[in-house]
């Protein structure tokens, strides 16, 4: 190609140009190229030299910016990586980001001294774990307030749930040891990260796009938590051990003060990463996603075979129930995780049946834990901790149903992806109500027992 | 003439769809049989076609197929869906009526005046 060594470079300059956009996906870019390529290829045949057709070529597919800004519009799930879409100054970004790290580390120890005030004022017992969450939230609602410059009715919406929330956890007059107060305890949290989620979203909580992008944040807060657990791990064990050969006894400061402030500060940290590095995870998401779901689908698949070979499901052990109940929420974690790092428009392909798999093998598990549970009412009668685990149960088969239903019409290119995408988001607000109930609802019907 | 662009921006949607219904096409074919079609007076910016074509796949009306062009490249290609027919024979009745009130409008206004007198 030596005749158009000139162009072909120009091209190739154009395309690392348009590659910069963080709107326009480089397959989106192969598109453009084909179009460029085509109209340049029309010009030379009506007369024009190379760089003359190049240039006509580039002026007639418009301007880089409100072309970018189109596809963002579009693809708003490849937006929320750049939030904002002009481009700092970067001696404003340079300060901005100092303060942002600055604000991060004194909520985060903010976080870790409302968890040490709290143990020395609640104790370590059943009332600190029912205020864990309580005591937590407001650092990562600050946050948020922070970076999304909250209006008075976003900071409204969420100051109003929490109150009533401390309220009803701390008035109550659970009894100690009591089943309602554990499920409050346990309850609570989930609905704290919805709230969570309201701030994330900075108010626009209704947008199915907003509520898929916490969902995505959901999932890159867990990876990188656990890192930045594992890594504190290793150092607190290397300095266990080394403290320890000195002869000094180490695990008192590790519980006093160390734990207290790292787990709840590397929350807040955690948080900030996604926010600020979410292309870091985002590469990885999508192996992940593919690399756990075919696994979690065996994991499933022998359960239920040992749960068929150990005699029945009717006389299923009451811990084996709560542990499946937990199984299947961390599978319907995966589940939302993995569609929200799809790409929505990416035909249906076999990892998406793959998922169906998992779908239906999770159908199958709480189908069998359904007919245990009701078998195990029919014969006990009711109490907090059924009832908690049955709603959760039938919460959680509406949901794989539908999203089965959905996925095979999908799978048959009966319908587009949007469809899977948004029953799992409009769907998520039935979990919050549910927790409400078993933490308002279920102490006054079971008399705080 | 130039063709205003909140009109060209009302009218991509029923095009685009109107030409796939025609059978599948890749973007450029796209625009120049909107160019062909109009005589040369619908110029869109080029640009701006792929994102358009990316929303349209997304509402499910058209899906698309990469493959390969003549010279070897990677092109996409796009179909119309029997959802975006649908959206197709429900646009082209909106457009209908538009065209045939617009019709009438100028017919009055060519009118003589003597016609409206009636009313004043």
């Amino acid at each position: 190609m030596a005749p158009h060594a000139e162009l072909e470079t120009q091209i190739n300059r154009w395309r690392e140009y348009v590659q910069r956009r963080e709107a326009i996906s480089p397959t989106d870019v192969d598109e453009l190229e084909d179009h460029l390529r085509e109209q340049i290829a029309d010009r030379q045949a009506s007369g024009l030299d190379d760089e003359e057709a190049f240039l006509v070529a580039i002026k007639r597919l418009g301007n880089l910016d409100a072309i970018s800004h189109e596809y963002a519009r579009e693809h708003s799930d490849r937006l929320w990586k750049q939030l904002v879409l002009v481009p700092e100054a970067p001696d404003g970004a340079r300060k901005r980001r100092w303060r942002e790290l600055a604000v991060v580390l004194a909520l985060a120890v903010g976080a870790g001294l409302a968890v040490k005030a709290g143990s020395a004022w609640m104790g370590d017992g059943e009332v600190l774990m029912r205020n864990l969450g309580l005591l937590v939230f407001p650092f990562l609602a600050a946050y948020f307030g922070w970076k999304r410059r909250f209006t008075g009715a976003v900071a409204a919406t969420l100051l109003v749930p929490f109150a009533v929330l401390a309220t009803v956890l701390n008035v109550y007059p659970f009894t100690p040891g009591s089943s309602t107060g554990m499920l409050a305890a346990l309850h609570a949290p989930a609905l704290l990260w919805l709230l969570t989620g309201v701030a994330y979203a900075g108010g626009r909580w209704r947008s199915d796009v907003r509520r898929m992008d916490f969902v995505r944040f959901t999932g890159e807060l867990a990876i990188y938590y656990t890192l930045l657990a594992l890594g504190g791990a290793v150092l607190i064990a290397l300095t266990l051990a080394t403290v320890q050969v000195v002869g000094t006894d180490f695990e008192p400061v590790l519980e006093e003060w160390i734990l207290p402030f790292a787990v709840p500060g590397a929350l807040v940290v955690a948080v900030w990463l996604v926010e600020a590095k979410q292309n870091v995870v985002e590469n990885i998401a999508p192996v992940l996603t593919r690399v756990f779901t075919p696994l979690t689908t065996a994991m499933l698949l022998v359960l239920l075979a040992v749960l068929a070979s150990a005699g029945g499901f009717a006389d299923i052990d009451r811990h084996v129930l709560i542990l499946m109940d937990a199984i299947l929420v961390l599978v319907l974690c995966l589940l939302l995780y993995s569609i929200s790092a799809r790409d929505p428009l990416a035909p249906p392909g076999l990892f998406d049946a793959l998922q169906l798999v998992l779908v239906v093998a999770a159908l199958a598990v709480n189908a069998a834990m359904l007919t245990a549970m009701l078998a195990r009412i029919a014969e006990f009668g009711y109490s907090p901790n059924k009832v908690a685990a049955l709603g959760l149960n039938v919460l959680l088969l509406v949901h794989l149903i539908r999203a089965a239903w959905l996925a095979v019409g999908f799978l048959r290119g009966r319908r587009p992806f949007g469809g899977v995408e948004r029953w799992q988001t409009r769907y998520l607000p039935a979990y919050g109500a549910w927790a409400a109930v078993v933490v308002v609802v279920f102490p006054l019907v079971f008399g705080f027992l | 003439m130039r063709i205003d662009k909140d009109l060209v921006a009302a009218s991509a949607t029923p095009l685009v769809l109107g030409i796939l219904s025609d059978g599948d096409l890749y973007g450029y074919a796209i625009l120049k049989r909107v160019s062909e079609l109009s005589g040369g007076g619908i110029q869109w910016t080029d640009g701006m076609l792929y994102p358009l074509l990316h929303r349209l796949e997304r509402l499910g009306y058209v899906s698309s197929l990469w493959g390969t062009s003549e010279a070897g490249r990677r092109r996409k290609h796009y179909t119309i869906t029997a959802a975006g027919r649908d959206a197709l024979a429900e646009r082209q009745e909106q457009w209908s009526v538009v065209a045939n009130a617009l019709r009438q409008v100028w017919q009055s206004a060519q009118r003589p005046p003597a016609a409206v007198e009636g009313w004043a």
